[in-house]
This record gives structure tokens, sequence and C-alpha cells, in this order.
């Protein structure tokens, strides 16, 4: 029986011991974030690997989930003659859910992978240890900047994708779906509003957030070797991936029910 | 003067150090010795406060060095690390002048920039060098890269680990000869680990060896050759038979 307990409160103790190393490590790097010194030109490389070369593959994931929905919910509201929402559906349908949640999971695996291994191996070949040497805090200079740039941009990567997702549909449905294009255009714009938009950018902010933290929290906690490395990568993008849906699902609620 | 006390240090149940003594007299340069996985480099970053021992005290020049202000403390060092560790992203002599561009002294980029520029030509690097990458370098040019960061701001300590691991006999020599003239032209106190023999006769004034985590023989480097201690013997030898176990 003590065997048993034993070993079912070994992991849930483990779990929340990892809960709190995550949440002091993100209020490291929250405290530090308005203290100087300032590393712009690492959060100027950042916001560019984390910004902008991530707007091709959110583009994509959006550009075809928006062709898609617009088909699923023109085959699903035929069942009841509603077919012509599907321009507002596509439209609530990308800025609140999709275009936030697509585009962080995207987000994630490129970049949370690309931010762990890159500081895992830099802990492994004691880059960090040589850091830490020359008078420079690992924390604020690797992972602040990779923080904030998150943060910003995703918001950005999620308005874009957004609208090339809403520009998905609109091509399925003049193309595929015999929509007249400027009635699909005006239905689009009188049935959204800006919440919408509003709460998928609070949302992408708050995903950016996690994707970048996940990133360097399994950087700078990779084991040695190149084991070590790809452990803390698959990680990284697990535990992004699982906590910007749970966050999702969060901020849902908070947003869209309270 | 660096003074280590009674230090011990364990990962788990392996127990590197278990009661260091070792003192490192200003303006001198020691070496310690050891087999693999003796706690060379654990011991060495203790003193740089890499990692907290878990008991002993370990002072710099009679203070504390878990006290006091920890950038002035580590403005005092330079280190050459094992494998260069090198800042991939950023170019050769900005690896080389990354302290002198931070801090509250910084300096303005040109005059890092040739700062940097004189200490690469003091290594025996090229000007060239300065715009390359450190992935273009070659291993032996990685090193000297790390050797000129680690002197780049005129330290008043420097430590090198491992500094001709992975050289060819000639290279690691001419890191030895390097290591020498720049100990002893900039007055430099020095601690350097290795297990290799020509590094320590080169570089050394001072040997100490560490085995089983405690200081097995500290003395003079001429005195090296004559000491009856079987373990120092066994390792400036290389013999396969001895007090120290070796995995075969």
């Amino acid at each position: 029986m003590t065997a048993a307990l034993g070993a079912l409160g070994r992991p849930v103790l483990q779990a929340i011991a990892a809960v709190g190393r995550v949440a002091l490590f993100a209020g490291a790097i929250l405290g530090h974030i308005l203290r100087p010194p300032f590393y712009l030109r690492e959060f100027g490389s950042s916001l560019l690997q984390i910004g902008w070369y991530s707007l091709p593959v959110v583009g994509l994931t959006a550009i075809f989930t928006g062709g898609a929905l617009a088909l699923q919910i023109y085959a699903g509201g035929s069942r009841f003659n509603a077919e012509s929402v599907v321009p507002s559906i596509v439209a609530i349908g990308m800025t609140r859910e999709l275009g936030p949640v697509l585009g962080g999971l995207m987000v994630a695996a490129r970049v949370a992978s690309s931010i762990a291994a890159e500081i895992g191996t830099m802990k492994v070949t004691e880059q960090i240890d040589a850091l830490v040497t020359l008078s420079t805090n690992p924390l604020k200079y690797l992972a602040v900047p990779r923080v904030v740039a998150a943060t910003l941009a995703m918001p950005v990567l999620v308005a874009t994708g957004d609208a090339i997702g809403i520009m998905g549909g609109w091509l399925v449905g003049i193309t595929r779906l015999d929509f007249n294009s400027a009635a699909y255009l005006k239905n689009t714009v009188d049935f959204l509003e800006t919440w919408d938009v509003g709460s998928g950018l609070i949302k992408g902010a708050a995903f950016g957030f996690i994707v970048a933290l996940m990133g360097c929290y399994h950087g700078m906690n990779s084991a040695r070797g190149a084991q070590g490395v790809g452990a803390a990568t698959k990680s990284a993008v697990v535990s992004a991936s699982v906590l910007i849906l749970a966050a999702n699902y969060v901020l849902t609620e908070v947003f869209f029910t309270s | 003067m660096i003074d280590l006390s009674d230090v011990h240090k364990r990962f788990g149940a392996n127990r590197v150090l278990q009661g260091v003594n070792l003192s490192i007299a200003s303006g001198t340069s020691m070496v310690i010795i050891g087999g693999s996985g003796t706690g060379k480099s654990v011991l060495l970053k203790c003193i740089l406060g890499l990692v907290r021992p878990d008991t002993g005290t370990i002072t710099l020049d009679g203070q504390d060095i878990s006290t006091g202000d920890r950038d002035a403390f580590l403005a005092r060092f330079g280190m050459l690390f094992q494998g260069g560790a090198l800042f991939d992203s950023l170019r050769v002599w900005e690896n080389v002048a990354f302290r002198l561009l931070r801090g509250q002294k910084a300096l303005s980029k040109a005059q890092a920039r040739e700062i940097a520029v004189e200490k690469l030509r003091r290594v025996g690097l090229k000007p060239e060098t300065a715009e390359l990458f450190p992935a273009e370098l070659s291993g032996g040019m990685q090193k000297r890269v790390g050797l000129a960061r680690a002197i780049a701001a005129e330290p008043e300590i420097i430590f090198f680990d491992e500094p001709t691991t992975g050289l060819d006999p000639i290279m690691a020599g001419v890191i030895n000869d390097l290591i020498r003239e720049i100990v002893v032209e900039m007055g430099a106190t020095a601690m350097t680990i290795t297990h290799d023999m020509s590094s320590v006769r080169a570089i050394a004034d001072n040997v100490a060896m560490l085995h089983g985590g405690v200081i097995r023989w500290t003395g003079p480097v001429g005195e090296m050759d004559a000491t009856s201690d079987p373990y120092v013997q066994q390792f400036i030898h290389g013999r396969a038979d001895g007090p120290i176990e070796s995995v075969r």
C-alpha cells in the first residue's frame, strides 16, 4: 500500500516541483525585463529569427486552414441551408481560435525547438559558463531578449495569419463555392468584431511568451551530450504545445464566458 | 593569493572533492594534474563560483569569494575553456572583445575592435581572422582565439582548462609556449588543469596532483620528478600499474 502510494506520489511531487521551477524561471525573466543592461542586438536578432522567419510557415498554415474551414462550414451549413454563414464563421474561427492556436503551435515547433537546441548546445559546450566568467548574466543575455521578442512578435504573426486565413477562405469561397467576391468580403467585415481580433492577438502574445519560455527553460536545463540537447529540444516543443492548448482554453474561458 | 580550505563537493552519491586544501601565490603558475573524472574542472569552477562547494572556504586575497561584488570579482579573471567556448553567433573579434564591449567601463566598438585585433596578433593570428566566425576556424585557431579572449581585459588571474586537449603535438607546444609567455609578460597568476605532461613542464611553477578528491601532492615543478609519491610517479610516467586504478 505504502509502495503504491509512493509510486503515485513521486511523479505528482516531481510535476509540482517542475511547475515551481518553471514559475521561478519565468519570474526571474520578468524581473529582468525592465532592468538594465538591455541587449538590443540580441533582441533585434531574436525578433528577426522568431518573427520574420516564421512568417512563411504561419502564412502557409493559415491559408490552408482558412480554405479547409470554408469547405467544412459550407458542407456543414448546407445541411440546414446556412451556407451564407461561411464568411463570418471563417473570420471568427480564424481570429479567435485557429489563427492564434495553429500559429502558436507552428511557432512552438519552429522556435521552441531552435531556442532549446541553441541554448542547450551553448550549455554543453561551456558557452554559458563562459558568459558568466565574462560578467554576463546568461538569463538576461540569452533568455530575456528571446522571451520579449517572441511575446511581441507573435501577435503580429497571428494578425498576419488571420488575414491570410480569411483570404484562404475567400479564395475557396469564390472559386469553389460560387460566392460573390464583394458579398463574401462584406459579410466578413460586417460580422467581425474588434474583440474577435483583439482576443486572438492577446492569446498570441501569451503563446509567444510560452514558446520562448519553454525553449529557454529546457535549453538552460539541458543535460550533457547530443542526447541531452535532443531531449531538451523535444521537451521544449511538447511542453510549449501542451501549455499553448491549456492556456488557450483558460483564456477562452476568461474572454468569452465571464 | 588564492586559498582553498577543506573544500568538499558532491554530485548525488559521487563525492568529487573531499577536502581540498591548496594555496596559489600571486604571480605564480600552478598546474593541477590528475586523471579524468578526478574533479579538476569542478575545482576550477568552484573558484570561479560556477559551482558552489558544499563545505569549505575559498578566498581571494583573504576575502571569501562568496561575499562581495560578483562582477568586480569576475573582472579579475580570464579563462580559456577546454573547447574554446567561443560564441558561435559572434565574429572572432566580438568574441575577443566581449568583456570590453560590456559593463560600466565599456569601450567604443572601434576601441574594442582595435584591442581585439592586437590580442589576436599576440596569439599569432592575422587581423583578417577577426572578421571570421568561430565555425570557420581550426581547433588550434579556436584555442588561440579563446586565449586572446582570456587575456583581452588583462586580468590578474587566468585559468586554463585543458589548453592542449585535441591539438597535435606541434600546436600543443605553440599553445604551451604562448601561455607561458603571456603569463610571465602580464605577471598574472595562472591556474591550469591538464593531463598533458609536456604542458605541465612548459607552464608550471608549481604542480598539485588531485586524486581521490584531495590534493595528493604539491610542490615546485622541479621537484615533481624526484618525489617518491607513488601516485605522482605513476601519473607522470603514464604507467598502467600502480596505486591509481585503471579501467581496461
